[in-house]
C-alpha cells in the first residue's frame, strides 16, 4: 500500500482529543500478564469466530468452485474437476450472463441515477430552508424499512390489475395491461425504482453529514470569488468531499452486488430478475445441490466485490496512519 | 459552525428582505414538495389499501373512495390466522441477544485495539471490517454446510402455544436454530460495529486508560466502568442501527432455517406469500405490520439511527 504523502487539506475532524496524546509506544509493559491475557481473549475469541464463520467459508467457496461436490459425503480428490465449473458458467449456463448483466445494470442504475439523486437531495437540503427537517425525514423514511417490505409496498404500485400505476394510467379498464413485474424487459427496472426509493434516502443522509463537515469558509471564499452554487459545488465542495465520495461509491457498489431480497420476494429471482447472488443459492442450496457451480458463481461475486472492499480499506488505512 | 458562518449574512437587513422573494427558493420548494409527495405516496397507498376491506375494492376497484368505510379487518386476519405475534417474538429471540452480544464483543475489540498499541491493531480491524463488506452470498454455501455439520447438545426449551423456543437447539444441529441465526448476525455485524466503535474510541484520550492502569485497575474494569460509559452515545446509536439491520434481515434466516414458523418476521413474510397474500389488501396489511417496529424507530430513534449510519461512514 502506497504511503499517503499528506493528509487532505479539507479534512476537518470535529473531535481531535485523541490526537493530542500521540505518545503511544513503550506503554505496553505496564500491563500485567493477566491484563494482557484478557486483552488477547477480547480480540482473539471474536477473531476466531470471524475466521471460522466468514473467512474459512470464503476460502472454502474458492476451493469448492473447482469441484463437483454435491454436498453429501466427504470431499475427495476425485471431486476436483479443475476449471470445468467456470467453463460451464461462461459458455454453457444460460442464466449466468443474464444474471451478470442484471448486476451490471443494477450497479449502473445506482451509480448514475439513484446515488446522484441522493447527492442532489443532500446538496439541496444542506442550507437554511423552511421545512428542511420535514423534507429530510420524508426522504429518509424508506431507509429504515427492509427491502422485503419495500418490495411489497411497490408491488401494490406495480401489480398489473390491482396496482396503482396501471389503474391510474387507465390501462386496466382499456385492457392494455402493462405487466411491470412479469415482463422480463421491464421488471428489473421496476424493482430498481423500488430499490432507489430506499437507496436515495440512504445516500442523502450520509452525504448530508459529510457536507456539514466541509469548512464553511471554503464556500464563503468561492462566493466572494463570484462562483454560483453549481460551480461552488462542482469545483470546491465535491473535490473536498473526496473521502466521503469514496464511501458513497463503495456503499453503492456493495449494495448492487448484495442485491437479493427484493428480487427474491418478487419472483424468487427468475424471468428477468436473475442475479448472481440468487443463482448461488438456487444452484447450491434451494433447488439443487450443485455446490461446485454455486461456489464458482460465489467466487466471481467475490472477485468483483474485492474492488470496492479494497478501495474502502485503502481509505481506512490512509486516514488512520 | 455553519450556523455561525451563515448568521453573518443574516445580520444584514437587506439580505433578510431579499430572502423572502427569491424565485430560486420558490422553485426549490416546489421541487422538494413534489419529490416529497412521490416519496410518501407508496407508503400512503399501502396504508390506504391495508385499511380497505377486499369486498370494497373488488366492487369499486383499487382506485376509488372507500364506500364502506375503512376497517382493520385485514390486520385482524394476520393477527389471528397467521400467528403474527409469534413472528415478532421470533425476531425478538434472534435480535435481542444479537444486538447485546454484538455491542459487547465489538466494544471489547475496539477497546483493545484503540486504547493499547499492538503490532496488529490495524490488521485486526481490517479483517473484521472486510468481513462485513463481503456479500453474504459469497460465504453462504460453505456456511450452510458448516451449520448442517455442527453438532450441538440439546438443553430443553421454553414453549409458547404452538411455538417452542429451544435454549440451544432442538435438532442437535446449529442449522435451523435461533441460536445459529443469532450467531451469524453477531459475527457479521461485529465487523461493522467494531469499525464504528473504534472510530469513536480513537477520540477518547489514551491517558484515561493509562492512568487507570497506573492506579491498578484491571482492563475489564476499565472497559466496563470507564470506556463504555464514555461511549454511551455511540452505543445507543449502534444499538438502534443493529436492531434495525437485524430486524430487516431476510437472507440469513431464509437460508439457515428450514422451518417456516421459526423464522423472524421479515423472512417469514416470504412463506406467507402463498397462503395469506391472496390480494393486495392483505399484502398491504402484512407489509405494514412488518413495518411497524422500523417505523417506531423512525419516529422515536431517528437521531440515533442517523448517527449510527454517519458515524460509520464520515469518520475514520
Amino acid at each position: 500500500m502506497a504511503r499517503p504523502t499528506s493528509a487532505s487539506p479539507a479534512r476537518t475532524e470535529p473531535t481531535e482529543a485523541g490526537e493530542l496524546v500521540a505518545r503511544t509506544h513503550g506503554r505496553f509493559h505496564v500491563l500485567t500478564r493477566y491484563d494482557r491475557r484478557v486483552l488477547m481473549l477480547m480480540v482473539g475469541i471474536p477473531l476466531l469466530f470471524d475466521v471460522i464463520l466468514i473467512w474459512w467459508p470464503t476460502a472454502s467457496s474458492i476451493l469448492l468452485s473447482f469441484t463437483d461436490w454435491d454436498g453429501i459425503g466427504d470431499l475427495t480428490s476425485q471431486n476436483f474437476i479443475g476449471l470445468n465449473n467456470y467453463q460451464f458458467l461462461f459458455t454453457g449456463y444460460t442464466l449466468f450472463w443474464p444474471a451478470f448483466m442484471h448486476n451490471v445494470i443494477w450497479l449502473a442504475w445506482l451509480t448514475f441515477i439513484a446515488t446522484p439523486i441522493g447527492i442532489l437531495f443532500a446538496v439541496l437540503l444542506d442550507r437554511e430552508l423552511r421545512g428542511n427537517r420535514i423534507y429530510q425525514s420524508v426522504f429518509f423514511l424508506p431507509v429504515v424499512l427492509s427491502l422485503v417490505v419495500v418490495g411489497f409496498i411497490w408491488e401494490l404500485q406495480f401489480n398489473p390489475t390491482e396496482g396503482f400505476i396501471n389503474n391510474a394510467l387507465g390501462v386496466v379498464k382499456s385492457g392494455h395491461i402493462i405487466d411491470w413485474l412479469g415482463n422480463p424487459h421491464l421488471n428489473l427496472y421496476a424493482i430498481l425504482i423500488a430499490t432507489s426509493w430506499r437507496h436515495i434516502g440512504y445516500i442523502m443522509v450520509i452525504y448530508l453529514a459529510g457536507l456539514k463537515s466541509v469548512d464553511p469558509t471554503l464556500r464563503e471564499a468561492a462566493k466572494v470569488d463570484g462562483a454560483n452554487e453549481v460551480q461552488t459545488f462542482l469545483r470546491v465542495v465535491f473535490p473536498v468531499m473526496a473521502p466521503i465520495n469514496v464511501v458513497i461509491a463503495v456503499i453503492t457498489a456493495i449494495e448492487a452486488l448484495r442485491a437479493f431480497d427484493i428480487a427474491f420476494i418478487i419472483n424468487q429471482g427468475k424471468n428477468g430478475l436473475e442475479l448472481l447472488s440468487i443463482l448461488i443459492t438456487n444452484n447450491s442450496i434451494s433447488e439443487a445441490s450443485l455446490v461446485g457451480r454455486g461456489s464458482a458463481i460465489a467466487v466471481i461475486l467475490l472477485v468483483i466485490s474485492l474492488g470496492p472492499i479494497i478501495a474502502f480499506l485503502a481509505r481506512v488505512m490512509r486516514t488512520s496512519q | 459552525m455553519s450556523v455561525l458562518a451563515r448568521s453573518t449574512a443574516v445580520a444584514r437587513p437587506a439580505a433578510i428582505a431579499q430572502r423572502r422573494f427569491r424565485p430560486g427558493r420558490v422553485i426549490l420548494h416546489t421541487f422538494l414538495i413534489a419529490m416529497s409527495a412521490v416519496w410518501v405516496f407508496p407508503l400512503f397507498w399501502a396504508v390506504y389499501s391495508s385499511l380497505r376491506p377486499v369486498g370494497d375494492t373488488i366492487q369499486h376497484g383499487y382506485l376509488s373512495w372507500p364506500s364502506e368505510g375503512l376497517s382493520l379487518v385485514n390486520y385482524q386476519t394476520f393477527l389471528t390466522q397467521a400467528d403474527l405475534p409469534y413472528y415478532y417474538l421470533n425476531t425478538l429471540v434472534v435480535a435481542a441477544p444479537a444486538v447485546i452480544l454484538t455491542l459487547i464483543v465489538a466494544s471489547m475489540i475496539a477497546f483493545a485495539c484503540t486504547q493499547f498499541s499492538w503490532r496488529f491493531n490495524l490488521t485486526v480491524l481490517m479483517i473484521f471490517t472486510a468481513g462485513n463488506l463481503l456479500p453474504p452470498q459469497v460465504i453462504i454455501v460453505p456456511l450452510y454446510h458448516i451449520y448442517l455439520n455442527t453438532p450441538l447438545p440439546m438443553f430443553g426449551s421454553i414453549d409458547f402455544g404452538q411455538f417452542s423456543y429451544p435454549l440451544f437447539t432442538d435438532n442437535n444441529l446449529l442449522y435451523g436454530q435461533y441460536l445459529g441465526v443469532t450467531l451469524i448476525h453477531v459475527v457479521f455485524q461485529t465487523g461493522f460495529a467494531t469499525f464504528v466503535l473504534s472510530n469513536y474510541m480513537k477520540t477518547i484520550s489514551k491517558e484515561i486508560t493509562e492512568s487507570a492502569i497506573v492506579d491498578g485497575a484491571h482492563v475489564l474494569r476499565i472497559w466496563w466502568n470507564i470506556i463504555l460509559p464514555l461511549c454511551r452515545p455511540a452505543l445507543a446509536a449502534m444499538a438502534t442501527l443493529l436492531f434495525t439491520f437485524i430486524y430487516n434481515d431476510f437472507f440469513w434466516a431464509l437460508i439457515l432455517m428450514n422451518e417456516g414458523n421459526k423464522r423472524p418476521i421479515t423472512s417469514a413474510l416470504n412463506n406467507m406469500q402463498g397462503e395469506f397474500f391472496t390480494n393486495d389488501n392483505l399484502i398491504a396489511a402484512g407489509a405494514m405490520l412488518a413495518a411497524i417496529p422500523p417505523i417506531l424507530v423512525f419516529i422515536f430513534l431517528q437521531k440515533q439511527f442517523i448517527a449510527g449510519l454517519t458515524l460509520g461512514s464520515t469518520k475514520g
